[in-house]
């Protein structure tokens, strides 16, 4: 025999979220989004306490353009825009973030025993699941927002409860192709309890799955947001979040086009930021990757 | 209830009447199939025996070992491991007994997890089962992967990062780490170049006289089942056609089944190449799905008579009570000879 | 005939096939990877020569750079491929289209994916026939059943109206030899063609090509990893490791006297040449890995792996040299007694 046994015993191996560590830095691109992603919850944190109040209204500098006294301008009833947008970002990001959070949580969950066990449960909840996806992501939180009424926690709720069908659905799908690889055959055989099999298994093996989708669903969570609260369903002015800034400023889109711009680009940097530190986190998890 | 006394007598499987259907087809239409996997066979490992199952695909081989191995549920028939019925006991009653039977997949490339490191792979049974201090899993499993001929270093690598013959190595170190009675090996060679192959085999025969499990050895490939067993179970269409030691059924073939397989296995010798008439079987494998009256070999057998077209044989000892064949045709006095048959 | 008989007749009469120092290169993220390296041969009317090697050594890549499959946009190749004296380089695409399925036909390994779903297997014979000869539909669902029986398809008239998925894999394999063979090519190139098939069904589809190269006198170029199948129906064979061949010489010769360690450590692997060593059954194993396709070192490339590789053998790349006439091998320890 080849008894390949080595003279020098190793140091013990690298523990696992080092070597993630290491994949992640590796990547300029995710170390862009990451810093963009912090940088917007940096904003949404302490911007607040920097800048003036952002329901003060000056009627002396209506809708005046980017100043040294206003960065960013100011809107229609003299409001500082730079303290607007800050504060948005509060409203936007729970919306966006926390909401995805609960949707996954509990759309993997289900999704997985779903796709895992199969049997009556999962026939059940396919179905449900079918009728729910029937509805436009939109239309459906739309209507659940109308049902719980208008403020923060009810819109975070609905646009949670409106994003998990598409998650169950994708978790489901992933559950059922790995549940037929062979490793999973081999850990049954091992007697692994099911709960470590779907721990251990299954979900590493559909993480990158779940990232991709978690990256399209925030930002599409911050813009669902934005309609609801234009809709009236969502946070009530004077209140601000990106999608009220965006939505007010539409009537002075020709006099004061800066009103648009900040917290449209506040929106696309936070999208493009959770898209590059999605797909950072995707390759660093998966141990094919370089490095 | 036969309560064994010592335990060398109790065989580590015995397999009785084993049924296995799989049917297909909607669950709400009445056009359902029933496809008979496995079809009423029996088998029996000792301790520290290696029975090799021979068929090629469609035989239900493969089914065979689910079935013992409790990935799936028979139809019919009983299954023991070690004298204990464990045939119709639940995921969760099985679950114990698990430490005592387990498998090695083909595919090295699809059995690993790839989002564990070797040695996460190797002790996540230990962990499973309970056994032992994270002290004694980390020894164990480099006991393990030592015995396997796997150097340390690999430890903390992928499954990706492998070749294929490490990985079959880690898959063994990994069935093999709790000490098991019973390894199924499902195909374990099939996917791996020939050089590589030969290393494997080497490794599990050394592992089996080290350790002593017993090891049942699925396979479409006789040469390798010639090499590796002691005794061995030729399947068709879900019935075993004949069954022997190894000498036994290379030197002195009964079932016309058997004849035909190893004169159609190709041979790297030319001159046993001429000097052998081949038997070349006219027609396909019939579809598992078809319920086949009679022998399941008539539709292709070149010496069936109307009696194996009617009536099914059974698998009985004839001159030898080591060797067993199913077939009408092979008594007491001998077998039909198709090497003679294809000279003529 | 051919569309290329109009070439001037080539000096080498007796060669079907001519592969003249063929180098295969492809352009990877990972660096340039020499797939095949100063591959030479020649292949016979009504010969049939193997190309035996492990995973990996580029015994694919030689066949499908044959009839140009390799796509030249990722494959950088060089060295000649002349079939009946032309060079196939030479022609364009379309001139080519007309060489592949007329004068060099395929087989693959998977019969599963190499039919066309959704059309009847007499129409895809059809079809084949009808793209290189001009002949009425009837008289080419003529040759069609003729080309069925021909690969031992029973019933062969009925089958024509079969879809692919109603037959089997042998059956199917049976169908891709009778397409391969519909336009009566000099060449086929046969890419692990039983490699799926179960033990009883290929010795049927062995006995087809056998055939094929009596009746026809069709030359094949065999692609596998099976011994033992070289042993069944080639009469010559060339052993790949790496990128190289490595021995060369008749299907008697390399089975009677083999050279290379290699070779050698590839037969005796076979478990069907198992020793008997302290009681116990063993095969002889070859140690190591066989090394990265991106670098080719002026030296044996098997020497790492070699139980008889001295200082010499990395010194120099061995070239492949006659060892006795008619069997060539690349190595300076070629012969001498069997290393256990």
């Amino acid at each position: 025999m080849t008894a390949a046994v080595s003279a020098v015993v190793p140091a013990r191996p690298r523990p696992q979220w080092r070597r993630i560590a290491r994949r992640f830095l590796h990547r300029p691109m995710a170390i862009v989004g990451l810093v963009l992603v912090l940088a917007f919850i940096a904003l949404a944190v302490v911007g607040p306490m920097l800048t003036s109040d952002p329901d003060l209204q000056d009627f002396q500098v209506v809708l005046s353009p980017p100043s040294l006294a206003h960065p960013l301008g100011t809107d229609d009833l003299g409001r500082d825009v730079l303290a607007r947008v800050a504060n948005g970002a509060r409203v936007s990001l729970l919306a966006g973030v926390v909401s995805t959070a609960i949707a996954l949580v509990v759309g993997i969950t289900l999704g997985l025993i779903s796709g895992f066990y199969r049997g009556w449960f999962d026939a059940v909840l396919g179905r449900i699941v079918d009728v729910l996806l029937a509805f436009p992501f939109l239309i459906f939180a739309v209507g659940l927002a109308a049902i719980l009424g208008a403020s923060l926690t009810n819109v975070i709720a609905a646009l949670a409860i409106s994003q998990v069908p598409a998650v169950i659905r994708i978790a489901r799908g992933e559950a059922m192709s790995i549940r037929d690889q062979e490793y999973v055959s081999g850990a049954i055989a091992d007697g692994s309890r099911d709960g470590a099999i779907i721990l251990k298994y299954v979900l590493p093996n559909a993480a990158s799955a779940f990232i991709v989708q978690a990256t399209v669903a925030i930002p599409a969570a911050i813009i669902g947001e934005a309609t609801l609260s234009f809709l009236g369903l969502g946070v009530q002015p004077p209140n601000a979040s990106w999608g009220i800034l965006l939505t007010g400023a539409q009537q002075y889109l020709a006099q004061a086009p800066y009103l648009a711009v900040f917290p449209g680009l506040a929106i696309a940097l936070t999208t493009l930021g959770f898209n590059l530190l999605g797909d950072g986190l995707r390759d660093a998890l998966d141990p094919k990757g370089h490095r | 209830m036969s309560v064994p006394t010592d335990g060398d007598e109790v065989p580590v499987l015995e397999v009785r009447g084993l049924v296995k259907h799989y049917s297909s087809g909607s669950r709400l239409t009445r056009d359902r199939r029933v496809v008979r996997a496995v079809d009423g066979i029996d088998l029996t490992i000792g301790r520290g025996e290696i029975v090799g199952l021979v068929g090629e695909s469609g035989s239900g081989k493969s089914t065979v070992g689910k079935c013992v191995t409790r990935l799936t549920t028979p139809t019919a028939g009983t299954i023991r491991l070690l004298g204990r019925d464990i045939t119709h006991l639940s995921r969760a009653r099985m679950r114990p007994l698990r430490s005592q039977v387990h498998v090695v997949f083909q595919d090295p490339f699809s059995s690993l997890n790839p989002r564990m490191t070797v040695e996460q792979i190797v002790s996540e049974p230990l962990k499973q089962h309970g056994v032992g201090s994270r002290r004694d899993r980390e020894s164990t499993v480099g006991e393990m992967l030592e015995k396997t001929g796997l150097a340390r270093e690999l430890r903390s690598r992928y499954p990706h990062e492998l070749s294929g013959g490490q990985r079959q190595r880690v898959a063994l170190a990994r069935a093999l780490v709790l000490r098991p009675a019973l390894v199924v090996a499902d195909e374990p060679v099939s996917a791996l170049d020939v050089s590589v192959q030969a290393s494997i085999l080497n490794v599990i025969l050394d592992l089996q006289a080290d350790l002593g499990f017993s090891c049942l050895f699925i396979t479409h490939e006789l040469s390798v089942v010639e090499f590796i067993s002691d005794r061995i179970a030729v399947m068709y269409l879900g019935k075993i056609m004949e069954e022997t030691t190894r000498e036994r059924l290379f030197r002195e073939p009964q079932h016309p089944y058997t004849q035909a397989l190893l004169s159609a296995a190709p041979s790297a010798d030319p001159a046993a190449v001429r000097a052998q008439e081949r038997i070349i079987l006219s027609g396909d494998i019939p579809s598992p799905a078809a319920e086949l009256p009679g022998c399941p070999f008539h539709t292709r057998c070149p010496v069936a008579v109307e009696r194996c077209r009617t009536e099914r044989p059974a698998l009985t000892a004839k001159a030898d009570p080591e060797h067993r064949t199913a077939c009408h045709l092979v008594t007491a006095d001998g077998a039909p000879d198709l090497q003679a048959l294809a000279r003529a | 005939m051919s569309t290329i008989a109009a070439a001037p007749a080539a000096a080498t009469t007796s060669a079907v096939l001519e592969v003249d120092r063929l180098h295969v290169e492809f352009s990877t993220e990972g660096g340039c990877v020499m797939a095949v390296k100063d591959v030479s041969f020649t292949l016979g009317r009504g010969e049939i020569l193997a190309l035996v090697g492990e995973s990996g050594c580029g015994k694919s890549t030689v066949a499908m750079s044959i009839p140009r499959l390799l796509g030249d946009t990722r494959a950088r190749i060089e060295g000649s491929i002349r079939l009946d004296g032309v060079d196939l380089a030479t022609l364009s695409e379309r001139q080519m289209r007309h060489v592949r399925g007329k004068d060099i036909s395929v087989v693959f390994q998977e019969p599963m994916t190499s039919l066309n779903p959704a059309y009847t297997i007499g129409r895809q014979i059809v079809e084949v026939i009808r793209q290189h000869e001009k002949v009425k539909r009837s008289a080419a669902m003529r040759r069609a059943v003729e080309l069925l029986a021909l690969v031992g398809i029973p019933d062969a008239r009925r089958r024509l109206s079969a879809f692919p998925h109603e037959l089997s894999g042998g059956m199917r394999q049976r169908v891709m030899i009778a397409i391969a063979v519909a336009c009566d090519p000099k060449v086929i190139i046969a890419d692990e063609p039983t490699t799926a098939l179960d033990v009883t069904i290929q010795a049927g589809v062995l006995d087809i090509f056998r055939r094929l190269r009596d009746t026809l006198g069709t030359a094949i170029v065999l692609i596998t990893h099976d011994l033992g199948v070289v042993a069944e129906v080639a009469d010559s064979v060339a052993v790949m490791y790496a990128g190289r061949v490595v021995e060369q010489c008749s299907t008697g010769e390399i089975f009677a006297r083999p050279a290379h360690p290699y070779t050698r450590g590839l037969l005796g692997a076979l478990p069907s040449r198992a020793l008997m060593r302290g009681g116990r059954r063993r095969l002889a194993d070859i140690a190591g890995v066989v090394p990265p396709p991106t670098v080719d070192p002026d030296e044996c490339q098997f020497a790492p792996r070699c139980p008889r590789a001295t200082a010499a053998c990395v010194a120099a790349r061995p070239p492949l040299a006659p060892f006795v006439p008619g069997h060539r091998v690349a190595c300076i320890h070629a012969g001498g007694e069997e290393t256990a």
